[in-house]
C-alpha cells in the first residue's frame, strides 16, 4: 500500500526542490520564502520498494495560519484537506545552517503525533561554510530520525531515501510520540539547548553573502544596485534578442514567399500564406525575446536577490499603501501577472493582497514584449543616444516605468478608497545567495516557452484563420472595410478613432482580449490579406507605412495598461472569490489604457504638427 | 533597550518579547526570535532608515523597526 508522506518546513528550506528530485516533479523553486502557494502531489518509490504519495507544501513558521498560502499546509496536517486524508509520515525539512533559529519548528510539528522524520537538508551549504552538525544526539533526543541532504543532487538524497526504507522496515508508528502541547517559548528553550549540543562547529554567515549584501543593502548603493540590474535585465532583453528575432522574422517571410509561389494562387495557398505563416509566424518570431527575458527573472529569483530588493523597497511600497512582501509577486509579474497574482497569497492581509492583485497587470508582463518591440522596431529609430544607451531600448525601459509608476499611484489611490486597512507586519528572511540549480531553471524556461509556443498553436492559430475568412469573405469585397471582418471592426471604429485607432487595429483587438500577443497575429493576418502578393517583407515594415507615428505610440500606451488578457482576469476572480474584483480590474485598467492612448495620440500630434 | 534602538554593528542579547496587537509575540517567536538568541543590525533601508536588516544567530530576517520594538535587548 503507498504511503502519504508531507514535506513540512519553514519557507525556503528547500521542501520544493527535494519534491522534484524525489518525484520528477516540476514544482517552482527560488531562493526566497514564499515561492509555493498550494499543495502539490507526486509519487516515487524507495529503492526498497515502498510506494510513496509525497506531497509539497507551501513553508509554515508555525501552526497559525496567517494567510492563505499557510492555510494550505495547516490543514493538510489536521487532514482538514478536501480529499486528502492526515498524512501517514511528516517530512520535516530545515535548513542545516540555520538549525539554532529554526529547530524549534521541529519540537513543535512533533507534538502533533504524527509519524516524523528530520531532514536537515542544504548540508552543502553549511558545511561550506563551516558548520558540523552531529545528527545522533537529535536522533536520540528527538527519537525520530534525522537526516542531513542535499535536495539539488541524486547523490545527496541517497542517505534520506536508505534512512527511510530501514524507517519503513522498523514500523513508521516509532517515530513519534504521544501528542503533547507546550507554548512557543518553552520549546525554543528546550530547542535551543537541543542545538546547542548538536552544533559540533558553528560559523559566521557565508562571506560571499556578506560581501555583496555590503553593496546591495547599502543605503546608497544598493538602491543604485537595484536600478542598474533592472535596467541592464530590460536592455539585455531587448539587444540580444534583436538578432535571433530579426533571423526568425526572415525566416517566416521567405516561408510565406515559398508557400505563395507554390501554391499561391489557391484559396488554400492563400489562407496558409496569409492566414496562418503571417498570423502564427509573426508571433513565433518573438520566443527569443520571451526566453531571454525568463531566463533573467529565473536567475533573479533563483540568486536570493529579491527579498534585498524587498527589504530596499519596503517603505517606498508602505506609502505607496503596499507591503515589502508585495515587491516579489510584482516582479514576477513582469514575467506573467498570472503566477504573480497567484504568488499574493503570502500577503497576510486581505486588503494589502487584492490591492496588489489589482495592481499586479500593471507590470508589463513577457506578452507584451512581442507588441512592444513589433511598434519599436517599426517606429523608433535604432540610434544611440549619450553614445551608448540604445533608444530603442530606452522607449521600452520608458514603457516599463510607466507600468510601474501607474501601478503606484493605482496602489495609492486603490489604499484610500477601495482596500483601505491597517498595515502589515513586514518580516521577511533574507537567504544566502545561491546558484540557481539547473535543472530548475531549465524546467521554467521550456515551460515558458512551451506555454508561448502552444499559445502561438492553438489560440493565435485558431483567430488567425477565423480571421482571414472574416476578412477574405464575402468574395465581393475589394476592401478590408467590406469584408465580414471590417463589418465587425466598423463597430468599435467609432469609439477608437478618437484615440487614433484605424480599422485594423479595431478588428486585431477584439481577438486580443484572449492574450496580448494575440494582437500582433492578428495584425499579421489582416495586413497580409490586404497585401496579398506584394508581403514580401515582415509586419514591422507594413505597419510603418499603414500607421502614423501618433498612432503607433497610442497603440504603445494603450497596450502598457490595457486588460487584454483572458487568463489574468480568469486569475483575478478565482484568487480573490469574487467576479466582482475582476470586473473591477477590468474596468479599470480599460478606462486608463483608453485615456493614456488618447492623451499620447493628441499630444504627439500636437508635438508632430500632423 | 531594544532591538529598534541597538546600533548598527553591535551585537546584543535578547532578553525578552514582549507582547502586543496582531499577535506579533507569536509571529517574531516563530520566525526564530527567542530569549538568549544573538542579534546585531547589519543594515538600515535606504529611506527613513526602515526596514531594518538583523542578524538572528545565522539568519538574516527584515523587519520593521515598528516589529523589532518588541525585542527587548541587552548588550
Ligand atoms: N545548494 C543547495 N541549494 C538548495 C538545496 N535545496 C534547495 N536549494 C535551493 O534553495 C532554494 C529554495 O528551494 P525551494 O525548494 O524553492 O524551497 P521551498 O522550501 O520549497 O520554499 P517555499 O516554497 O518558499 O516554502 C532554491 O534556490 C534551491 O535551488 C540544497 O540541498 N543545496
Ligand atoms: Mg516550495
Amino acid at each position: 500500500m503507498s504511503l502519504k508522506a508531507a514535506l513540512i518546513g519553514a519557507p525556503n528550506c528547500g521542501k520544493s526542490t527535494l519534491f522534484n528530485g524525489l518525484t520528477g516533479g516540476k514544482a517552482k523553486t527560488a531562493n526566497y520564502a514564499g515561492v509555493t502557494v498550494e499543495a502539490k502531489k507526486g509519487h516515487f518509490t524507495t529503492p526498497k520498494g515502498q510506494e510513496i504519495e509525497l506531497y509539497d507544501l507551501p513553508g509554515i513558521y508555525g501552526l497559525t495560519a496567517r494567510s492563505s498560502d499557510e492555510k494550505v499546509a495547516i490543514n493538510m496536517l489536521e487532514g482538514q484537506m478536501k480529499g486528502v486524508d492526515k498524512p501517514d509520515l511528516v517530512l520535516v525539512v530545515i535548513d542545516a545552517a540555520n538549525l539554532r533559529t529554526h529547530l524549534h519548528s521541529a519540537l513543535q510539528l512533533r507534538e502533533l503525533g504524527i509519524p516524523m522524520m528530520l531532514i536537515l537538508n542544504m548540508i552543502d551549504l553549511a558545511e561550506r561554510d563551516g558548520i558540523e552538525i552531529d545528527t545522533t544526539i537529535l536522533e536520540k533526543e528527538l527519537r525520530i530520525p534525522v537526516v542531513t541532504s542535499r535536495a539539488t543532487r541524486q547523490g545527496g538524497r541517497e542517505n534520506f531515501l536508505n534512512r527511510l526504507d530501514s524507517l519503513i522496515d522498523d514500523g513508521i508508528e516509532n517515530a513519534k510520540i504521544a501528542p503533547e502541547h507546550h507554548n512557543l517559548s518553552e520549546l525554543q528553550k528546550s530547542a535551543r539547548s537541543l542545538a546547542a549540543r548538536a552544533i559540533v562547529k558553528e560559523a559566521l554567515i557565508n562571506k560571499t553573502t556578506r560581501i555583496i549584501d555590503s553593496v546591495a543593502l547599502h543605503p546608497i548603493f544598493g538602491p543604485i544596485m537595484l536600478a542598474v540590474v533592472l535596467f541592464l535585465m530590460f536592455q539585455a532583453v531587448f539587444s540580444w534578442a534583436t538578432f535571433p528575432v530579426d533571423f526568425l522574422d526572415g525566416a517566416v517571410s521567405s516561408l510565406a514567399d515559398f508557400v505563395r509561389a507554390k501554391v499561391g494562387h489557391t484559396i488554400w495557398g492563400e489562407l496558409l500564406a496569409d492566414g496562418i505563416i503571417a498570423g502564427v509566424g509573426s508571433v513565433i518570431v518573438f520566443l527569443p525575446l520571451i526566453v531571454i527575458l525568463f531566463a533573467f527573472i529565473l536567475v533573479l529569483e533563483a540568486s536570493g536577490y529579491m527579498t534585498r530588493a524587498a527589504f530596499l523597497m519596503d517603505e517606498i511600497m508602505l506609502r505607496a499603501g503596499l507591503n515589502g512582501r508585495a515587491f516579489i509577486p510584482l516582479l514576477s509579474s513582469f514575467a506573467c501577472a498570472v503566477p504573480g497574482i497567484m504568488s499574493t497569497r503570502v500577503i497576510e492581509h486581505e486588503r494589502d493582497r487584492i490591492t496588489t492583485i489589482l495592481i499586479a497587470p500593471l507590470m508589463t508582463c513577457s506578452a507584451r514584449l512581442p507588441v512592444y518591440t513589433l511598434i519599436i522596431a517599426a517606429f523608433i529609430p535604432n540610434v544611440k543616444v549619450f553614445g551608448f544607451v540604445g533608444l530603442q531600448g530606452l522607449v521600452m525601459f520608458g514603457l516599463y516605468l510607466a507600468g510601474v509608476i501607474s501601478a503606484f499611484v493605482v496602489a495609492f489611490i486603490l489604499k484610500k478608497t477601495v482596500t483601505q486597512g491597517a498595515p502589515q507586519a513586514f518580516i521577511l528572511e533574507l537567504p544566502t545567495y545561491k546558484l540557481p540549480n539547473w535543472r530548475d531553471f531549465y524546467v521554467g524556461i521550456i515551460g515558458a516557452a512551451t506555454s508561448f509556443l502552444r499559445r502561438a498553436g492553438t489560440v493565435i492559430l485558431q483567430v488567425s484563420v477565423i480571421l482571414w475568412i472574416l476578412a477574405k469573405f464575402p468574395l465581393s469585397a475589394t476592401s478590408l472595410r467590406e469584408s465580414y471582418a471590417g463589418k465587425i471592426g466598423a463597430f468599435l471604429e467609432p469609439a477608437l478613432k478618437p484615440i487614433g485607432f484605424n480599422i485594423e487595429i479595431a478588428i486585431a483587438l477584439i481577438p486580443g482580449m484572449a492574450a496580448r500577443e494575440v494582437a500582433v497575429g492578428a495584425l499579421g493576418t489582416i495586413y497580409s490579406v490586404q497585401g496579398g502578393e506584394s508581403n514580401t517583407q515582415g509586419l514591422a515594415h507594413i505597419l510603418q507605412n499603414a500607421w502614423s507615428l501618433p498612432t503607433a505610440l497610442a497603440f504603445l500606451a494603450w497596450y502598457v495598461f490595457a486588460p487584454q488578457c483572458f487568463a489574468t482576469l480568469a486569475t483575478i476572480r478565482r484568487e480573490t472569490n469574487s467576479a466582482k474584483w475582476a470586473i473591477f480590474a477590468f474596468l479599470y485598467l480599460l478606462g486608463i489604457a483608453y485615456i493614456a492612448a488618447g492623451l499620447t495620440y493628441h499630444i504627439s500630434r500636437l508635438i508632430i504638427g500632423n | 533597550m531594544f532591538l529598534s534602538d541597538l546600533e548598527k554593528n553591535k551585537v546584543a542579547r535578547i532578553s525578552n518579547i514582549l507582547d502586543g496587537e496582531f499577535s506579533i509575540n507569536a509571529k517574531l517567536r516563530e520566525v526564530g526570535f527567542a530569549e538568549g538568541d544573538e542579534v546585531e543590525i547589519i543594515a538600515y533601508g535606504p529611506v527613513a532608515k526602515t526596514p531594518i536588516c538583523v542578524r538572528l544567530n545565522r539568519t538574516m530576517i527584515a523587519l520593521r523597526p515598528n516589529e523589532a520594538k518588541y525585542i527587548e535587548v541587552e548588550l
